[in-house]
């Protein structure tokens, strides 16, 4: 056991702390909140130029050759300073693309990644509001070389600036509802693709897109077909890890705002940071958040080891979920009226707290994969 | 002890129930009456509109002297009214008016005041704001820093007020503002009527969290700079202030009706859960969905008995039969304990709606207008207007408890 960074970790750490924080101030983030593309592609191209986008693909694919755990690093640190934009989706699609391509797939789709020429994202979730198979209705029927896909998902992120939706499908009715399900990688400028974003809370252009008669090569299944659940199985628990690891940073953020605040603001002739009420929250807020980046490191070492259980993923989800909504609750409280404006950004953290929760399963679903796994 | 309704009550309730059920069909689409809806254009033409028909019936100030536009109603007929009135979700009263600055008057305001002012509130003509808060004075008042300085009959007053509700669309203002520089604190302060549309006021909207490119702000800050307002505008004397202060802290607070829109408000969530069935059944067959309702069913009854005892406290402060003091501990805790159960409320719907919970009112998605969307953030500022969560607490434990200040 060794639970020190790496020197190289380290250095990740604080290069990409200093890149975002400079390159992403919060002025920055409420713009792109506001505006229609909800990303800068300026950043992402510097980004591009780091290897972010292609930290944990191989160098054959043009990417950087680390691993999961250091992709996480930096996405942590994106939730420390907010980073609106694709970059999450892609990331995690990429990973599941070289988990689960074929090597033509993969020449096609990772380099273009690596070099940010190519954002992705994960066409999951329908009107069913879901996460499981069971409700995965959107079909896609052969017709000769292709396939037609037809349906409605919903809350896809970042879907009106992708390239290609990985979109899930129901390719067969089975009386095992994760048998039949295929995943196709879908051109989005395919004709038939109507895609409409939603105001959410997170302002993070969540999308309804409407599939009609969208006709998708057969090369372009992802995996094997009729069995692309496992595939969506391993894509979500990347992704659920990964995004404790972005709400870790979201706490540690929100800590040490609050901290700085509560030193400051004066009442009654003192900081309010004198006051035991206050620093009783910031005192819990400060182990709320230890345990946030404690089990999301270690949740995230497991994926990237190829270790990690349903069970640990989904505790470490559910745990998050409750510790950001909390951490960023009290934050609030202790700035006062002030925080509940759109002008100070420990706001902008709460709004997120609510809708991370939500991104790839909230805590009802996460306990309820942590009762089934205990075996209740 | 005897809880059986007071006779004749159920019959007021119901004139009440039907005036506003007609009225109410006038609201805009997704009306739910919180302070953002009240604080559109439309919104606040909607408030404006029923408060002239109310003002047209004695309604808007039930239980105040007949000469000053009330119709000397009983406390419990007041209440049928809030009730039904928040039943309905209705706007048409306003708070700070007819809740704080009338009644303060009413307790130590002159006639000349008594009588300039107070009709125009009971017809729901003017509407005030409540200038207290300074970006460097929250909770503690008395750090005040805008300056009145007296000049013959006027002062000028100079400085900024801060999350002020609904100034963009109010009249007049009440304010707290600091009158010498010999005396600190709360003892240099008084308490001053300003016209809101005196030359030399400056009043910026500020955007709320759940804000974006459509959204309209509820509260503002305020810059008065060289601002005359006539000495005879002072309620209460000079550097007497904070007596009047307290005066008006004390009508700030009574909110059984509240409880009474949040059993609305559930009755609605439960049909809602009834009907929907995202996941092929009705929401309302899950354990956790129903675990949840029933919890906020019992917080709300919890609440709303104990808010009973409140309105009775004050009947009988009414009678001179009970001190503010006595009041003060139950007030305190109820405001706090009214404000996070309107949070687990908001809570509670978010959680329930998962995925949904995040849909603004502008999707078509969004259920029930997005309402868990905006109350998931403008709930937070329930637990600091008027007085914090922790301030509450602090206000139980000393006067309340009598527990020692270190
Ligand atoms: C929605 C909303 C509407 C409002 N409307 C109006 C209005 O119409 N008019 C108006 O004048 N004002 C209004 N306010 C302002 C409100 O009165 C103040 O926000 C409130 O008094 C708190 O002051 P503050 O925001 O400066 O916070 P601060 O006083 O700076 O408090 C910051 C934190 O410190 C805590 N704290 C402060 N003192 C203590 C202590 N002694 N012990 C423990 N903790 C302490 C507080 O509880 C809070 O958590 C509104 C506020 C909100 C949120």
């Amino acid at each position: 056991m060794n639970l020190d960074f790496t020197e190289e970790q380290k250095m990740l750490r604080t290069m990409a702390r200093d890149f975002l924080s400079t390159e992403c101030p919060k002025s920055l983030v409420r713009q792109l909140e506001e505006s229609d593309l909800g990303y800068s592609p300026e950043i992402w191209k510097k980004m591009a130029g780091l290897g972010w986008q292609g930290i944990m693909l191989p160098e054959d694919y043009g990417g950087t050759g680390m691993t999961f755990f250091d992709l996480v690093l930096v996405i942590e640190e994106m939730g420390h300073n907010i980073l609106p934009g694709p970059f999450f989706s892609t990331v995690i699609c990429a990973a599941t693309i070289l988990e689960a391509g074929t090597e033509e797939q993969k020449r096609e789709f990772l380099p273009k990644v690596s070099a940010g020429e190519m954002i992705l994202t994960l066409a999951l979730t329908e009107p069913s509001a879901s996460w499981q198979p069971q409700h995965i209705s959107v079909r896609a029927a052969a017709s000769g070389e292709n396939y037609v896909i037809n349906g409605t998902k919903l809350f896809v992120p970042d879907a009106h600036v992708a390239n290609y939706l990985l979109v899930v499908t129901r390719t067969k009715k089975s009386a095992k509802p994760e048998e039949g399900i295929t995943i196709f990688l879908v051109d989005a400028g395919s004709p038939g693709i109507q895609c409409e974003p939603q105001l959410t809370m997170g302002l993070d252009n969540k999308s309804e897109v409407v599939f009609e008669n969208v006709a998708v090569p057969r090369k372009n299944i992802l995996g094997k077909l009729n069995q692309g659940w496992t595939i969506v199985q391993s894509t979500l628990m990347k992704a659920a890890a990964a995004k404790v690891a972005e709400m870790s940073g979201g706490c540690q953020a929100s800590l040490e705002m609050t901290a700085d605040y509560v030193k400051e603001r004066e009442a009654y002739g003192h900081p309010i940071g004198g006051f035991q009420a206050i620093q009783h929250y910031l005192a819990d807020m400060w182990g709320y958040t230890d345990r946030t980046k404690s089990i999301a490191w270690e949740v995230n070492w497991k994926v990237s080891a190829g270790m990690a259980t349903a069970l640990d993923v989904a505790i470490a989800k559910a745990w998050a979920n409750e510790a950001y909504k909390w951490v960023t609750e009290r934050a609030v409280q202790c700035h006062g009226a002030i925080g509940t404006t759109r002008d100070h950004d420990i706001g902008l953290y709460y709004r997120r707290a609510k809708v991370a929760e939500l991104d790839y399963g909230d805590t009802d679903y996460q306990k309820e994969i942590v009762a089934g796994e205990l075996g209740f | 002890m005897d809880f059986e309704p007071i006779p004749g009550l159920a019959e007021a309730r119901k004139k009440y129930d039907d005036f506003f059920r007609e009225e109410m069909k006038k609201a805009p689409p997704g009306w739910e009456g919180g302070p953002e809806d009240l604080a559109t254009h439309e919104g606040h033409a909607f408030q404006r509109y029923v408060a002239r028909e109310l003002g047209k019936r004695g309604w808007v100030c039930l239980a105040w002297p007949k000469k000053y536009g009330g119709l000397e109603k009983s406390h419990f007929e007041q209440l049928a009214f809030n009730e039904a009135r928040a039943y309905w979700k209705a706007p048409g009263v306003d708070q700070f008016g007819a809740g704080m600055i009338g009644p303060t008057l009413l307790a130590v305001g002159s006639e000349e005041q008594k009588e300039r002012f107070l009709p125009p509130i009971a017809r729901g003509e003017i509407w005030w704001a409540q200038l207290w808060s300074e970006p460097n004075a929250g909770s503690d008042l008395a750090a005040a820093q805008t300056f009145a300085q007296r000049e013959g009959d006027d002062y000028i007053v100079n400085g900024q007020k801060c999350w002020t509700s609904g100034a963009h669309h109010a009249d007049w203002g009440f304010a707290v503002v600091r009158t010498s520089r010999e005396q600190t604190r709360s003892r240099a302060l008084s308490y001053l009527l300003i016209d809101l549309r005196s030359q030399g006021i400056t009043i910026n909207p500020l955007a709320t969290m759940s804000s974006h490119r459509t959204q309209e702000a509820y509260f503002n800050e305020i810059f008065l700079d060289n601002v005359r307002v006539p000495v005879v505008n002072r309620v209460g004397e000079e550097n007497d202030g904070w007596r009047m202060i307290r005066a008006t802290m004390n009508f700030e607070r009574s909110g059984l009706s509240a409880y009474g829109a949040m059993r609305r408000e559930l009755l609605e969530l439960i049909e809602f859960c009834r009907e929907t069935k995202w996941q092929g059944e009705p929401l309302l067959n899950k354990p956790l969905v129903r675990d949840r309702l029933a919890q906020l069913a019992i917080d709300i009854e919890a609440g709303m008995a104990s808010a009973r005892h409140v309105l009775w406290g004050q009947y009988k402060l009414f009678l001179g039969e009970e001190s503010p003091r006595d009041q003060a501990t139950r007030s305190s805790s109820l405001k706090y304990y009214r404000s996070e159960l309107s949070q687990r409320f908001a809570y509670t719907g978010c959680q329930i709606f998962g995925l949904y919970s995040q849909l603004k009112r502008e999707s078509r998605w969004a259920p029930l207008y997005g309402k868990f969307e905006k109350e998931y953030q403008s709930c937070l500022g329930n637990n600091i207007a008027s007085g914090t969560t922790e301030i509450q607490k602090n206000i139980i434990a000393w006067e309340g408890l009598g527990l020692p200040r270190i």
